[in-house]
């Protein structure tokens, strides 16, 4: 505030100056006044959403093969790594001798959305998706068996292909 | 209307209360949507939406929440004073409403147009101070006597001032009647003689009403909400509408006292055609505005800063300008003569 050449006096009436004609309140009107014509930096969320990072984590599916084989081979990698402890899977020898889940659950009230089961999968069977509005009225909805999750699997797999081989190259 | 039904004894009480249903009901409206359109101002001036989902751009809002809060459950704490408790919130907002009784929208649009208005008025908005401390006291908690004490004397070390400038207005004005007040600004409007007086007042009138960024009394970030804790439901409603038609009614006063009420801004032919009402609508509407316009600026101020704006600052300049005033229509011969 104290330019070259100002008295002491000079500082102090300049700066009563100032408050009296309430300058700094008025500039800082002025802003907001400016920002109250500015577009909205708010989505109008319903309607509009944001777009989402091929990384993004959200609800999970279990993927099939093209043939409609299930992609998952029991290895329990996921349920190794799960931080937070929510996948639970028992597996058995099927008829053909092949090695299949008999229960894939992740209990998405304890699930972190790390992404580290899809990370330890090796063969981008359990996926994270981009849906992220699965809210339900109870907790037990949020308890995912194996069979909501290759439903999952089926509703979203267009959007999974597409965002796993968008980040293939940086995998 | 001199003569027949409306002439007798009964039917000027009807008239009256004919009057005051025609007053009340927009004012209730005005204050539903001053609500409204303080969140969206707010919003708008932090780059938000504000409520946009209810009725087209939200206008039904208001509504949702009035049937939320009557449909809520007034809870009274133990250890309240019960009876004070349920009180405090009336006192509210029915001296916010019963201010109104002489409030002028046009030339003698008044419920009751008396000799000592502006006096009236002062002494109803002085009261208002009762139902927060009531309340603050009811309820038997920290925070609300904490806020009812802030509040106290907040509103009244304010007061002092808004009377030294209510002075300044009357001695250029020569009358105590609201009506007289707006008429003597019809050369001139009283904001631009006395700017200063109109800022002073301004700034009280937001200390008065508890508004930001004198909004100690509530201070949600440190005390909660203040003397309005403990309050649920309709009773809170009450604190609520009695907040917002107080703005109202500082905003209306400030219209009188500055503005020239119901007065064209620019005396010729087409806009001394818009009604009276109208003009006195717009004024208000513009000084609202600045409330909340001042709400989206400015932080809170520091309670011993608040003090010593309103005693160190605001009380020696208005008096100064007071006298400054008196002396200014004393030399030149130009006291009214009411």
């Amino acid at each position: 505030m104290a330019r070259l050449g100002m008295t002491r006096l000079g500082v102090r009436l300049d700066r009563t100056a100032r408050s009296f004609l309430l300058l700094e309140i008025l500039s800082g009107m002025a802003i907001t006044l400016r920002y109250f014509f500015k577009p909205k930096a708010t989505l109008n969320y319903p309607y509009e959403k944001n777009a989402i990072s091929p990384r993004f984590k959200g609800e999970h599916a279990l993927r099939r093969y093209p043939n409609g084989e299930e992609r998952c081979i029991a290895c329990k990698l996921c349920e190794a790594i799960c931080p937070a402890q929510a996948i639970t899977i028992e597996a058995e020898p099927r008829a053909d001798g092949s090695r299949r889940t008999t229960r894939y659950d992740i209990d998405m009230t304890k699930c972190i959305y790390c992404g580290l089961c899809e990370e330890a999968c090796p063969v981008d069977a359990i996926v994270e998706g981009p849906n992220f509005e699965f809210a339900t009225e109870t907790r037990e909805e949020l308890l995912y068996d194996k069979a909501k999750l290759l439903d999952n699997g089926d509703r979203w797999e267009p959007e999974l292909a597409k965002r796993l081989e968008l980040d293939a190259p940086y995998r | 209307m001199d003569t027949g039904f409306f002439a007798t004894d009964f039917g000027i009480l009807i008239l009256t209360l004919l009057k005051s249903l025609a007053l009340i009901v927009p004012l209730l409206i005005g204050v539903a949507y001053l609500t409204y359109a303080e969140r969206k101002v707010l919003a708008a001036m932090q780059l938000r939406r504000g409520p946009n989902v209810i009725g087209p751009f939200g206008l039904w809002q208001p509504f949702a929440d009035a049937i939320k809060m009557l449909f809520k459950e007034t809870i009274i704490p133990d250890g309240s004073n019960r009876l004070l408790f349920l009180f405090a919130p009336i006192i509210t907002f029915g001296l916010a409403i019963i201010a109104w009784a002489v409030i002028p929208v046009n030339d003698h649009w008044a419920i009751a147009n008396i000799n000592v208005g502006m006096l009236y008025l002062f002494a109803i908005s002085s009261l208002g101070v009762y139902g927060v401390i009531i309340a603050g006291w009811a309820s038997n908690s920290k925070f609300a006597f904490l806020g009812a004490m802030r509040s106290a004397a907040q509103m009244v070390s304010y007061e002092v001032s808004i009377g030294l400038v209510i002075l300044s207005v009357l001695v250029c004005a020569g009358s105590l009647n609201l009506n007289t007040i707006v008429l003597a600004q019809r050369h001139i409007w009283f904001a631009i003689p006395l700017l200063p007086m109109l800022v002073v007042f301004f700034i009280s009138g937001l200390a008065e009403t508890n508004r930001a960024p004198f909004d100690l009394p509530e201070g949600e970030s440190e005390i909660v909400a203040g003397f309005m804790v403990e309050y649920s439901a309709m009773s809170f409603a009450l604190f609520f509408l009695g907040e917002y038609a107080n703005m109202i009614l500082m905003s209306g006063m400030t219209t009188i006292l500055f503005l020239g009420g119901w007065l064209s801004p620019i005396p010729f032919i087409p806009f001394t055609w818009v009604p009276g009402p109208i003009w006195f609508i717009l004024k208000v509407a513009a000084c609202l505005f600045v409330f909340l316009w001042v709400r989206a600026t400015l932080p809170r101020f520091r309670y011993d800063q608040l003090m010593q704006l309103g005693w160190k600052v605001f009380l020696p300049f208005s008096l100064a300008w007071l006298v400054l005033t008196a002396s200014v229509l004393e030399i030149f011969g130009w006291l009214p003569h009411a």
